[in-house]
């Protein structure tokens, strides 16, 4: 077929990309090649419109080993070990085909992490979703958990923490993001990058089909009306063949054959090979003959652009094609050499014969478009004056009721009993706590990971929101103990082209990256997933941070549940009240908008850190975080896991007590100390001006506010754990 | 005390069955599926995990492997042969022990903590444990135990059925019954109560950091039994 400027827009370039591809190569491409410059110059591989910006996020720090632009990041925790991480979304196939679309997306995140030599040994995931009431929620939930579930159980590895929210901007664009954690020893981490001319370029994994053709330019678009059409690009995942490559690379990885390997992501052999080739500033030259095909008569454009998962490439030294060969056989895994490095710099790809492409790397990376797009600043809501007395009237229980049994707040245990969490013999920490955690096997040591996002404060106020999932993600960390170190990044946003969308990006990146900073807490991974969006509508901004923190001795991991009565419950930080964008008001006052919480960075990191130190003596018998629905959430959810009440009183405040247990304040933790122990406490906290509010005692069944509200912990139980399941059968 | 644990293409929790009967003292080797011999062993342990994937029917292509040849001739000489989660599919599928698991009743891979009761000690696995609740971890898609009526009956002529859930006290009840399985049952012996076969983890509640304590009671008292 001969290539023109209106093929080139059906393939999802735009008019002057197409000029600029003549112009690199001098001539006209032909449908193989404007096949692959498509794949490569879309959205989803070639960052065009977020570039510029992320450069700014900040990446470096004493701990970190690899940053953004490998397959994962790498962190540093001692020993000469180190872990591997990343998030990734899946969010446009998820929605068209909920179970292939959440399983392949978890299947690829854990092929990135082991491309590099390390064995993954723990998921999560972030999961949004339309409103409870919208007729595909209940369906897309049920797949997505499946999908999620019966990729990551057969692999394996345990689903240790997540997070499931539900707002109706998700109605047309649920959101699928899945992070993955792996251990590799330090000198033993694989790369991408390839090296030396004449080397045997090498296929292994399943055969090559034709689904999942075009998948990077799916996600790389909005949807219409004819969204159905597009379920032949959807993958489809077979996590039996995932597990056997793995265990065929990390026996592989063991010697020292492999030169570099990449997986086939995002437009498979397309985007591996080229990257390899640009990191290498190397050719590579391929025989797509020699392609292992699942079906017959695949065409050159075909096999380049197959989504087809768990296949990898391989570059290896000389002479090893036999050893390797033999590992994958004993795996009943194909393998081929198909190809080889060479000095042209140039990508050749042969068929039948005959030369079907010869493009330099060069221009299909470097010189991809960068975009510098236009976007709207905004402005800080004003400040919603609600009416005291309209506060003062709330029942206290009533209000708790609801909001325990609210879709965003209630037990999410109807999804996580659903995924292995045990498998592998280490999960300290399962779901329902503040991180999932696991043991680095055999050692003492132990790695936190916890997902966050805020949507609705996003939306209100991107900078301040950006800010806020950040500090969540790090009060997450160390309420269970750990030293956060890094983070990796899942960035869903509507369409770029729209200024306001794009604003929210930039505003968003500018807000992590100042969190990220002053917590020197820095980014070594991520993903931007853009254009969540149906027609006109968009999702709200949701950057879903994964948190990623060391326990030194996992004898010395914090819970959250409420351990002995007669100890004390504290909460640190100070509580103004913040109403403005919490859950209260949107569920009880249906007030939707004025600004988020205000984002003390100062505050964060001193109460962080001083809480880690409280930790560190082995004051705290438990501890929370603060954060959707505010104290008396976290204090119940507190009773509940630890089958306990509470005596609570309130301190003498201004605010009133519905703004004193509702508010989001930011900074805020919870925690159970012992009597003897909490002069001790109090004395640590004052010295590192910590504000503390003494706020009850752990009693037996009941909770009971300022002595004459009285509920017993079985009710409270029922409220959060019925909601979801009831929705469910 | 020697056990060997065969690896099944797709199976993952051999390692964590290797760890857990190490820590116990058995001296422990892992086995390819596509070995022919078993190496001498006083325990054969088919570990969980998705052999084959799970694909066709649970372990049933793992049933036709190699070394189950051997395993099955080793079954069938008295040896001591257990299946965990899905090496009890493989047990069925391989016709060691009665029955078949069906997908449980909900639809749903159901992970967490159960309590299971032992009735029958007069075995090498149970003998000598002093106490008969015990909490096990599960983690399955296909548990649901279903066997004919004379089966049934068969079963429990000859005292073969090794475990069942139940609630914390050792009740057996539908709301205790995570899967829907037949008489509750959680798992089963053979007729000569060498082969056992049960959805539950012992080897992933191996110490107090994790999910509990219980199964390192079955195995200290297991290795106990053998010696």
């Amino acid at each position: 077929m001969l290539v023109n400027e209106k093929i080139a827009i059906e393939h999802g370039l735009k008019s002057d990309e197409y000029k600029k591809i003549c112009k690199l190569l001098k001539r006209i491409p032909n449908f193989t090649e404007l096949g692959i410059f498509s794949a490569m110059w879309n959205e989803h591989c070639s960052y065009k419109s977020s570039r510029i910006h992320l450069k700014k996020l900040p990446t470096k720090g004493k701990n970190v080993i690899q940053g953004p632009g490998e397959n994962a990041g790498i962190i540093d925790v001692d020993d000469g070990d180190a872990i591997v991480f990343k998030i990734e979304s899946h969010n446009h196939p998820s929605f068209i085909e909920p179970y292939q679309g959440a399983a392949t997306g978890v299947g690829g995140i854990m092929r990135d992490v082991f491309t590099m030599g390390a064995r993954p040994i723990a998921n999560l995931n972030s999961i949004h979703f339309g409103s409870p009431q919208h007729k595909k929620t209940k369906n897309l939930l049920r797949g997505v958990v499946h999908g999620i579930g019966g990729y990551g159980n057969c692999m394996g590895v345990p689903t240790v923490g997540g997070q499931t929210s539900f707002d109706s901007s998700y109605n047309g664009n649920i959101l699928v993001n899945a992070m993955t954690l792996g251990l590799v020893k330090k000198n033993k981490i694989f790369y991408s990058k390839a090296a030396g001319l004449n080397k045997p370029v090498i296929y292994v994994g399943s055969k090559t089909g034709r689904d999942g053709i075009h998948g990077a330019s799916m996600a790389s678009a909005s949807f219409d009306d004819k969204i159905e059409e597009k379920k032949p690009t959807v993958q489809v995942g077979d996590p039996f063949t995932e597990k056997l490559l793995l265990e065929a690379c990390l026996e592989l990885m063991a010697g020292d054959s492999i030169i570099a390997i990449q997986d086939m992501g995002a437009a498979g052999l397309t985007s591996s090979s080229i990257e390899m080739a640009s990191k290498g500033n190397l050719g590579i030259e391929i025989d797509l003959n020699k392609v292992p095909c699942r079906e017959t008569k695949m065409t050159p454009y075909e096999i380049m652009l197959s989504e087809s998962q768990e296949r990898m490439l391989i570059v290896l030294e000389n002479g090893k094609e036999e050893l390797a060969k033999k590992i994958f056989d004993k795996w009943n895994l194909d393998f081929a050499v198909i190809g080889k490095t060479t000095n042209t710099k140039n990508i050749e790809l042969f068929f039948d014969k005959k030369q079907v492409a010869k493009i330099p790397v060069n221009t299909l990376v470097e010189n991809s478009p960068m975009y510098d797009r236009k976007w709207k600043k905004s402005k800080l809501p004003k400040k919603i004056k609600f009416e005291k007395s309209k506060l003062k009237n709330l029942k206290i229980l009533q209000v708790l009721k609801k909001v325990l049994s609210s879709p965003n707040i209630c037990n999410k245990e109807w999804i996580w009993r659903q995924y292995d969490h045990t498998v592998m013999g280490d999960t300290i920490q399962k779901p329902g706590g503040d991180s999932g955690v696991v043991r680095i096997h055999g050692t003492d040591k132990a790695v936190a990971a916890t997902v966050d996002s805020s949507a609705t404060y996003c939306w209100a106020h991107p900078l301040t929101g950006g800010k806020q999932v950040v500090c969540e993600t790090w009060r997450n960390l160390i309420s269970v103990g750990a030293k956060p170190i890094a983070i990796t990044n899942c960035l869903n946003f509507g369409s770029p082209e729209k200024e306001e969308n794009m604003g929210e990006f930039v505003e968003c990146v500018q807000g992590i990256g100042e969190a990220c900073k002053y917590l020197e807490y820095p980014v070594v991974s991520g993903n931007v997933s853009f254009y969540n969006q149906t027609k006109e509508i968009g999702i709200k901004p949701t950057p879903a941070i994964g948190g990623v923190g060391l326990i030194k001795n996992y004898k010395k991991m914090i819970t959250m549940n409420f351990k002995e009565a007669g100890n004390q419950v504290l909460v640190i930080g100070k509580t103004e009240g913040h109403i403005d964008q919490s859950l209260f008001a949107r569920l009880v006052l249906d007030e939707k908008n004025g600004p988020p919480p205000e984002v003390n960075l100062f505050n964060e990191k001193n109460n962080g850190e001083t809480l880690l130190n409280l930790i560190e003596k082995n004051y705290i018998k438990s501890a929370h975080d603060v954060s959707l629905g505010g104290i008396i959430t976290a204090i119940s959810k507190m009773c509940i896991k630890g089958n306990k009440g509470i005596e609570l009183t309130i301190p003498k405040f201004l605010i009133n007590e519905i703004e004193y247990f509702f508010a989001e304040d930011q900074g805020r933790y919870l925690i159970e100390v012992s009597k003897e122990d909490l002069k001790n406490v109090i004395k640590i906290l004052d010295k590192n001006s910590v504000h503390y509010d003494l706020i009850g005692k752990i009693i037996d069944n009941d909770m009971i506010i300022n002595q004459k509200t009285k509920v017993t912990i079985d009710e409270l139980k029922s409220y959060n754990t019925n909601w979801l399941k009831e929705y469910m059968v | 005390m020697k056990s060997s644990v065969i690896t099944f293409p797709g199976s993952n929790c051999d390692r964590d069955m290797d760890v857990a009967l190490k820590k116990f003292g058995f001296k422990n080797k892992m086995v390819w599926h596509d070995d022919q011999e078993l190496p001498k062993s006083d325990l054969i342990v088919l570990p969980g995990g998705f052999s084959y994937g799970d694909y066709l029917r649970c372990g049933s292509m793992a049933s036709k492997s190699k070394i189950m040849k051997s395993v099955i001739n080793f079954a069938k000489s008295g040896g001591l042969v257990m299946g965990i989660c899905n090496g009890f599919q493989i047990l069925v599928e391989a016709g060691l022990v009665p029955g078949v698991l069906l997908r449980n009743k909900y639809l749903e891979f159901i992970c967490k903590n159960v309590f299971v009761k032992i009735e029958n000690k007069e075995n090498s696995y149970f003998k000598n444990l002093d106490k008969n609740v015990f909490e096990f971890h599960i983690a399955h898609n296909e548990g649901n135990y279903f066997c004919t009526n004379e089966q049934l009956k068969e079963i429990e002529d000859n005292n073969q059925i090794a475990i069942y859930y139940c609630d914390h006290d050792g009740n057996l009840d539908n709301e205790n019954n995570p899967n829907g399985s037949i008489r509750n049952i959680a798992g089963i012996f053979n007729k000569e109560k060498n082969v056992l076969g049960m959805m539950p983890h012992p080897e992933r509640m191996i110490d107090q950091s994790l999910s509990g304590e219980d199964g390192a009671i079955f195995f200290k008292n297991l290795i106990n039994n053998i010696k």
